[in-house]
This record gives structure tokens, sequence and C-alpha cells, in this order.
């Protein structure tokens, strides 16, 4: 077995590229194959990377598909004005539908206004799915993220009821992928399924990418609530008896404000947050997200039920 | 961080027994690759079953299913980096439907950790997972000769596994083997070389991961480039562009190439490399990339650019294969399948079914009907030619999946040959 000396190694073709190029691979395949697909965009830092790899598989040309976004109007307004500045600056044709209209049209009954949002999602997701007959919806999930991510392939069928049956997965080899689907079915594709915590942070790095403001260290109004610091907003108020503190952090991921934690950070550019996430012994979703600590399972569940 | 460093896709085969969850859990926990959340949760679920110590295997059960029964049901993929590389793990349930998993994760791989427990040495399963290895052509195979702490790190026990291993594993073409004494109880030879082994001279196991040279194995020299998607921005700016995206399979090309296209065997010269981030002299294999022609020929997805000097591929509509069945429903010879080859989708049939391959003695047998986790030889007819070369040569191009038309199911992985 050949091996590699250190100071001996002479390719530049990075574990960057080799990850650009594999997504790069997925996106066309998906451009080619699938009669009417969408890209999931919300704004956050893994779509804006999907972003960036659209243009490198599409430009000169415009995307062969529009972005859409499920809001659940429970978003950060920083992240939210991201959104729309990205897709404006790319020329790119951006479907926005809310969480509101579902709960309008009954199919969302919401209990509790300042309840997290995430599990019903899947609702106006699939609604949209359905108004507009996507076969196929590009997502950036990434199998580092969660325990049942990383058994998800690729290239994910969901039935028509837009349900994941991770027992009764389609085989994946090489990268040869089925992107078959009969009408009123649909295939959920993660092109950045390979793609770790790190190397999105160093992809935005070396891109140069525009990612919210909320990324980077600032200074914000706290509460701490069973073990979690968590965000004051005008959805999240604190109780009588909790203390309102300033602190500085900034979020690892950015979802719904009433159920994303942000991190104590002094971390202001993107080098410095490299080396935080090198260093860094807690998991990006359990240092951030409330809702997947609920169980074991909560992940597995919501994607079971549509959720991408 | 080095500019340099590079991905590594490894899988390990072998059972619970050999320590393999434990050899994984090794790898991830010496390299600091475990977080503090994911330690705490399995370590509460290990207490909830009453274990003694924390079981590193529920690191890659990631469905309800799995924890509820102890079992893992598909393959995991786990991710780590050094310093030097990065590198992805396709875990690999070592019981039913193993062969399926392991062609699976077998396919996309650079390298195999075969596990063995000293104390047994080979056994007919390491026969099995040799063979799986060697028949989805895993270019590097390490063994990994475990539980060295239970014959008193032994070296003339380990000479004389790795004495047999190495005349099977010749006699299935596998020629770059690697063989690491370890213990991964102990964390001998895994990521630290320990001090038990002192007689051991090569690399821990970490050590010859972060070494091993895989820029080779793809075909450096023949240019293949499966067209997958037509660009026609058909803009003011862009009026005149037509661009042939896709992903270099094997070798390279420079401006100014002359190129063959098959099927349609005409030639023409490679006007221009275009990227996202500028145009390029020369483009290699894996690169994405865009192509611009001199001439004007008819060019769709599914056909192939070759350099017009180099090798050229077969260009048929019947070829043989060996074929692994991955379907519940057994293989129906009346009916017709599609086959996805490259970028090229064909329905075809199977005009003879040769033998089937029984993974654990390698004895052939007469079949007519294939199961789930069967190998066997085919010979196979497509509607239209594919362009293809023998999967010996180039794993890209001689791979294929064959897909139900009726269930749109994954039914068979097959390399040509």
């Amino acid at each position: 077995m050949k091996l590699v000396e250190d100071n001996l190694r002479k390719h530049t073709f990075t574990h960057l590229d080799a990850l650009e190029s594999e997504s790069i691979h997925i996106m066309r395949e998906v451009a080619a194959e699938c009669k009417n697909p969408a890209l999931l965009f919300s704004g956050g830092k893994d779509s804006i990377v999907m972003l960036r790899l659209a243009e490198k598989a599409f430009r000169p040309a415009k995307f062969p598909f529009p972005l859409v976004h499920i809001d659940t109007e429970h978003n950060f307004p920083e992240v939210i004005a991201c959104r729309d500045k990205l897709a404006a600056d790319l020329g790119e044709r951006l479907i926005v539908r809310s969480l509101e209209d579902s709960i309008k049209r009954g199919s969302i009954v919401i209990k509790d206004e300042n309840k997290p949002r995430n599990p019903f999602q899947s609702v106006t997701l699939l609604e949209t799915i359905a108004e507009f007959g996507f076969d196929a919806c590009l997502g950036g999930a990434r199998r580092d993220e969660e325990k049942a991510r990383a058994k998800e392939r690729i290239f994910s069928f969901r039935d028509e009821f837009g349900q994941w049956d991770p027992k009764n997965q389609r085989p994946e080899l090489w990268d040869t992928y089925n992107t078959r689907v009969h009408p009123g079915e649909n295939i959920r594709v993660f092109p950045i399924s390979n793609w770790t915590e790190m190397d999105i942070w160093e992809y935005i790095g070396r891109e140069k990418l525009h990612i919210p403001n909320i990324y980077f260290a600032h200074e914000r109004e706290v509460i701490r609530r069973g073990g979690n610091v968590i965000p004051v907003s005008h959805l999240v108020q604190p109780k009588p008896g909790e203390k309102v503190e300033i602190a500085t952090v900034r979020f690892r991921t950015v979802g719904d404000m009433t159920c994303t934690a942000p991190v104590e950070s002094t971390a202001r550019t993107v080098d410095e947050i490299i080396v935080e996430t090198a260093a860094t012994r807690i998991t990006e979703r359990g240092a951030t997200r409330m809702d997947d600590q609920t169980s074991d399972a909560s992940m597995e569940l919501r994607k079971k039920e549509g959720y991408f | 961080m080095s500019n340099t460093t590079q991905l590594l896709r490894f899988i390990t085969a072998g059972s619970v027994d050999d320590g393999k969850s434990t050899l994984i859990g090794r790898l991830l926990h010496d390299s600091k690759s475990i977080f503090e959340d994911q330690f705490s949760a399995i370590s509460k679920t290990s207490e909830k079953r009453g274990m003694a110590a924390v079981d590193l295997s529920l690191l890659t059960d990631g469905l309800q299913a799995e924890r509820e029964q102890g079992i893992t049901i598909d393959v995991a993929y786990r991710y780590f980096a050094t310093p030097k590389r990065k590198f992805i793990i396709g875990d690999t349930p070592g019981h039913e439907q193993y062969t399926r998993n392991m062609v699976t994760a077998a396919s996309t791989a650079n390298l195999v950790v075969i596990l063995i427990d000293a104390r047994k040495g080979v056994l007919t399963q390491t026969r099995r997972h040799s063979f799986l290895a060697s028949l989805v052509g895993v270019p590097h195979v390490v063994l990994a000769v475990n539980k060295m702490d239970m014959v008193d790190y032994s070296q003339a026990r380990f000479d004389e596994i790795v004495a047999e291993y190495k005349v099977f594993a010749a006699q299935l073409g596998l020629h770059d083997v690697h063989c690491i004494p370890l213990s991964a109880l102990n964390g001998d030879m895994v990521v630290d070389r320990g001090e038990n082994l002192g007689w051991y001279e090569g690399p821990a196991l970490l050590e010859l991961l972060e070494k091993v040279e895989i820029d080779h194995d793809v075909n450096t020299s023949d240019f293949r480039f499966p067209v997958q998607w037509v660009c026609r921005p058909q803009t003011e700016e862009h009026h005149d562009f037509r661009g042939f995206m896709g992903r270099i399979e094997a070798g390279e090309v420079s401006v100014g190439d002359e190129i063959t296209i098959l099927p349609s065997g005409r030639t023409t010269t490679v006007k221009e490399i275009d990227t996202y981030d500028g145009k390029l002299q020369t483009a290699f294999a894996p690169q994405s990339v865009t192509l611009t022609l001199e001439d004007e020929i008819d060019i769709s997805r599914g056909d192939m650019f070759v350099r017009s000097s180099a090798h050229p591929p077969k260009v048929e509509k019947e070829f043989e294969a060996t074929l692994c069945w991955l379907s519940e429903a057994p293989l129906d010879k009346s009916r017709k399948y599609l086959v996805k080859h490259t970028t090229r989708t064909a329905k075809c049939l199977f005009s003879r079914l040769d033998y089937r391959v029984d993974v654990n003695t390698l004895e052939r047998h007469t079949a007519d009907k294939l199961h789930m986790n069967d190998i066997a030889r085919v010979a196979i007819k497509t509607q239209q030619p594919l362009v293809f070369d023998s999967y010996g040569i180039d794993r890209a191009t001689g791979s294929f999946i064959v897909i139900d038309e009726a269930t749109n199911n994954t039914v068979a992985a097959g390399m040509i040959a």
C-alpha cells in the first residue's frame, strides 16, 4: 500500500473541491431528470451554501427551479432580510408560503402562538408541493446534523402522503441516483448530505458568502430557562422571576425564534467561527435546538410526517 | 489547515463480536470526534439497558426501531476529520441483508477495514467480506487483526493469520492489502500506538487512513465525460452559448483536445472549459465543469465525450455483468427493467442468467431466479447502446443500477466485465 508523505503532497484538489463537485453533480441530475423541481431556501447558512452551489451548477443560465421558503413567521428578521436580498441579487424566483395561510385554511391548528412551529412546517410544505406539483425538493440538510439524517439517502423518496419510510429506503450505489417517482409522490434531494458543519464554515469563508449577521457574535437580550439561553423577542418574553441579561452570543443555527438558542461566543469573523467550531464539544443541534431535545426520535418523527 | 487535505471514504466490515463498533467508537473517541452531548445521550441509554460500560455502537444506531430492538438496519454515514484528512465512514450492519448493505456502502469507498478476531483467525465471514470488497472493486484493504490483547499480543499469532489471509486475498485479486495488529478495547494501534505491540513497525490504523495514496483510484488516463445537462441560457448576453455540463468521471481534458462523442462517433475540438470561477486550461476527474465545442453537433444528455486518441470504451446493446440483486421481489426474467448507466437510462432485459455465486464458499450454482442478496453472472440486452468500460478499469463507466418501472425501486446493482 502506497502511503503519501506529507511533504510530497502535490495535488490541490481539496476535500471542499471534492464535496462541491459532488453537490454540483447531484443538482444537475435533479435538473435533468425531475420534471418540476424546487430548491428549499430559508436564508440560513446551509441554504446559502446551496445557492452558491446552484450558481456553480447552472450559470451562465438561470436556475432550472424556483426557490421556495416555508415561512413559520417565527423567523429572525435578519434572516428574512438576507433571504430576500440574496434571491433579488441572484435574479431568481422566490416563492414564499406561510404557516399563517395554512392556519387560515384550518389545516394547522395552533394552540399557543408562542410555541415552536417547526412541527407544523411539514403541513405547509406538503400543501406547497401540491399547489405547484413539485416532484423534487432540494434541501440543505446534512447527515452530520442528526442521527436520523445520518441514515437518509441523498435522493430520499416520499410517498403520496409526503412520508419517509426509513426502513424501506431505496439502495443508493456509486453516484448513480434513482430519481423516479409516480405522479403525486416526490423526492427530497440533499446535495450537501456529506458536508459537516466545519465544511460549511470553511466554504462560507472560501467563497466569501454573505450570511445573516446574527451568525456572528453580538450583544443580545437573553433569558436562561431550563439550561438553555433563549433570545428575548416579541415571541419570547421573560416570565415572572426570570431575569433579562445582555450576553455576547452568536447563532449556530437560525430556526424558529422560540426554540433556537444562541451560544455564548466572541467570534466576529468566519475565521474565528472556524476556530470555535474546531474546538466545540457539543453538536450543532444539541447546542441550539430545543425541539430536538424532547426525545431521541424527534427528528425522525418529524421527517416521517413530511418534514424535509 | 493545509490546502491539500483530502477526503477518504472507507467502510468497516465485521460483526459486533469482532469489535467493529468498539473500533469505530475508539477511532472517533481517540480522535476527539465524539461530542459531549452525543456521549451523554448514549451513556444514558446504556445505563437504562443495564450495561456496565457505554455501548459505542449506539452512536451509529439512528432510528427508533434500531434503538428499540438493539439492531442496525441500514448503512449510516459518520464524519470525522484530522488535520490531515476528512473521513466518511460507511457503517454497515453485520447480519441480515449483509450483502446488500455492504455492496451499497462499498460502492463509494476508497478503502475497507476488514476486522478479524485474533483468537478466531480467518473465518467464513472474512472470506465473504473480502469477496464483496473485491467484487465492488474497493481499491485498498486493511485487515485489522483485533483483540490482540486476548492472544498476549503474540507476533507469531498475527503472522500466522496474515500468511493465511494473504493467500486468500491474492486469489480474489486483492493486491493492496495492509495488515495491522490492534486492540480496539485498549486502544493499541488504533489512534495511538500503545505500549503492547512494540514488534509491529507499520503505521497505526489512523495513520494509515491519513496517508494511504488515493489519487490513482480513479482512472487518470482515459478521459470520460458523460453529458449531464445541456446549458442554453438564451439571454442577450449569452445568446449563442451552448455548454455541455457534467462531471469528468476519468482522465483529464484540455482546451484544444480532439474528442469523440459517443455513441454517434462524431469528432470535434474542445473550445473552452468553463466553471463559475473562471475558464480552465485543463480539467480532471472528478471535477464538475462545462465544456463548449468548436462544432455544432447534435448532443444530448446520455452521450459521452472521450478523448479520441485514448483507449475507446465499448458501445454496445448487449453485455455481460456481475449483478447484485437488492430487492425483496425476485428477478423476473420475463420482464423488462430499466438500466441507469452514467447519465443514460434505457429499457433492458436479462437475456441469460449464467450462474449464482455462493458468497461464503465462492462456489457457482445454476440459477433461474435471483433473490435479495444474490450475486450472479448475467447477460443484459438494452434498447439503446450504452457507452461503457469494464468495471475493473473504470468504476464510474462500468457500473449501473437496475430500476423496476412498476415500483420505481432500485432492484439491482451491476458491474460490467
